[in-house]
């Protein structure tokens, strides 16, 4: 590599423990994953041999099998579970997206009085877990009848503050002249969001993307959602796997479906999302 | 400075102040408007719940009756009577003053290790480090390994081999709960730190590099010490936020690992006791209670770390 010969301040020794430490950290973490899949395609004399062997042996299909049957066998459809989550994924990502650029676009190019009071409370609220609201917010959702409804999950998802604080900072880096251009043409606010601010952000988007879509993808629906028709697949999933020990391999292939859909959005995506991580700095 | 000389007549440059604020605010409408969407959601679900919280803190509300005021006693009973609230602040800070600042050294050691790699061996080993913190309930996977009978695989290895003779009650044993937790805890805190660190490492001029050894810089540890961490602060900043935050919240990953409450509250958190409060036994204003004491540490923790981190390379 070019850099690395150029540096004068490499030695051997140091590349040797890097790469040491390295591979035992890469090790540990793909642990539980590789764990998960081996014993997901485990037929089930092997998840309970002794010694246990942690490699799969030979490889079944057995456990998704199991996996579709017991999903049948539900009193509510596995396809409404999965709507469910499909439905809360997408209407909470498209409109955490579109307000948290709109928000962000003001927030970063326009001046005006409460401007900053705004984003220093946005900045805050990074800085405390999300249990802290827990019981106001079940109570506010309570008030508006939101309990038990869609808009329980979404709507809060639309407003989530690490979505805004990148975007916003990603949207710092635009060049002035280029919305001072679109001005002097006469174009609208509206305009100039849409169509100069909107498509020079896409990796900031995207980001957004990634991370609602991450959170929403896992939602249970929790102390929100009662109604079995409402409840979501990773609830419905999770129902599978706590039917005790005899289940381990169909938790295993839960676990590996559930994987996969957040992993592959990510990979696809991972430079983008780096490129927005790189303006989320904070200057004190 | 001026309060004297504003003193005569402070009617008229108040209105003044006010028309001219007004005025400020009518001509910048448009961006009202754009803000908000997001931010009546934002104040409804985030900024209103707080101040909700402090309200309930001081009543006595179990969500049949009207909340009746009670002062501070809710404060009172929990800093003064409740034994095992004083066992969930220990175990919360043990677990917050470990995970925390060791979370965050992991995110930027690995990502100041695969910096240097070939771009597509970083990418692959970005997502092997990140994958863990979204890879949503995986991390149960540890349950199975760490199982208390001899089809727990670590139980099975140890006991195969000869180095125990009876299994080992690792997620009821109080003695390996917390250590257990804790490795958890770190093999999914690989999240939104370790981009931030890896993209802030990617932005670094690469000249400053050039002229630090023509200055003297011997080895990567000063490179990292004089040149490398000064010039990515503002990443080191908004990474501490994220770690300290997630450190509080992991709580949430704690309960599925160790059962809820765990053997004799050895793993019991802030987090845990709020959720015992507010979702089991309802006591609402007691519950809020403990929510403004969590937010109260959290803020105080990330205005020490701030300070800390502002110094850096000073």
């Amino acid at each position: 590599m070019q850099i690395r010969q150029k540096r004068l301040t490499r030695s051997a020794g140091g590349d040797f423990v890097i790469f040491f430490v390295l591979f035992l950290g890469a090790a540990f973490s793909a642990l539980p994953l590789v764990f998960a899949i081996s014993n997901a395609f485990k037929p089930l004399n092997e998840l309970f041999l002794f010694p246990p062997q942690f490699f799969v042996r030979n490889p079944t299909f057995d456990n998704f099998r199991d996996l579709f049957v017991l999903m049948g066998e539900s009193w509510v459809p596995i396809s409404r579970y999965l709507f469910n989550t499909v439905f809360i994924t997408v209407a909470g990502t498209g409109g955490h997206v579109l307000m948290a650029s709109m928000a962000a676009y003001v927030l970063a190019k326009h001046r005006f009085p409460g401007r900053d009071v705004f984003f220093a409370m946005v900045v805050l609220s990074l800085m405390f877990a999300y249990q802290v609201t827990a019981i106001p917010n079940y109570l506010t959702m309570s008030a508006l009848g939101w309990l038990d409804t869609y808009a329980a999950i979404i709507v809060p998802a639309w407003s989530s503050s690490l979505g805004l604080f990148l975007m916003k900072q990603f949207m710092e880096q635009i060049n002035d002249s280029l919305i001072e251009a679109a001005r002097i043409d006469g174009a609208s606010e509206f305009h100039i969001f849409w169509r100069v601010v909107m498509p020079n952000v896409k990796p900031a988007w995207l980001t957004l993307i990634i991370l609602s879509f991450q959170s929403l993808w896992n939602e249970t629906g929790g102390r929100f959602i009662y109604s079995e028709e409402l409840k979501t697949l990773p609830y419905a999933l999770n129902q599978i796997i706590q039917g005790g020990v005899a289940r381990a391999g169909v938790g295993a292939a839960v676990g590996v479906i559930m994987m996969i859909v957040p992993i592959a959005v990510f990979v696809l995506n991972q430079s983008k999302v780096v490129q927005t991580m790189g303006a989320a700095g904070i200057n004190k | 400075m001026s309060m004297l000389a504003r003193a005569p007549r402070p009617r008229p440059q108040f209105r003044l102040r006010l028309a001219a604020k007004l005025e400020e605010i009518k001509e910048n409408r448009v961006s009202y408007v754009f803000l908000a969407p997001y931010g009546i959601f934002f104040i409804l679900f985030t900024v209103l719940p707080v101040i909700i919280a402090i309200g309930l803190s001081f009543t006595h509300y179990n969500m049949l009756q009207r909340p009746t005021w009670v002062a501070w006693q809710n404060y009172l009973r929990l800093f003064l009577a409740d034994d095992v609230f004083l066992i969930a602040v220990k175990n919360t800070f043990i677990f917050a003053i470990i995970t925390g600042p060791l979370s965050y050294l992991l995110c930027l050691f690995f990502a100041w290790m695969i910096n240097e790699l070939h771009p597509k061996v970083r990418a692959f080993l970005t997502l092997l480090f990140y994958a863990p913190s979204i890879s949503g309930n995986l991390y149960l996977m540890w349950t199975i390994l760490f199982s208390p009978d001899s089809y727990g695989y670590v139980n099975g290895f140890l006991l195969y081999w000869g180095i125990i003779d009876s299994p080992i009650q690792f997620l009821t044993d109080p003695r390996w709960m917390m250590p257990l937790v804790i490795v958890v805890v770190l093999w999914m805190s690989l999240g939104t730190s370790f981009l931030v660190f890896i993209a802030g490492l990617q932005g670094i001029d690469q000249t400053l590099y050039e002229a630090g050894a023509v200055d003297g810089v011997k080895n990567r540890i000063q490179e990292l010490y004089y040149i490398t961490l000064p010039s990515m602060r503002p990443q080191l900043m908004f990474g501490a936020i994220m770690s300290i935050t997630q450190s509080f919240a992991a709580a949430g990953q704690i309960i599925p690992l160790v059962g809820f409450p765990s053997t004799d509250y050895a793993a019991h958190t802030v987090v845990a006791h709020l959720l015992d409060y507010g979702n089991i036994r309802f006591e609402m204003g007691y519950a809020s209670a403990i929510a403004v004491v969590l937010f109260i540490t959290m803020i105080a923790a990330q205005r020490i770390v701030q300070r800390i981190l502002s110094r850096l390379g000073d």
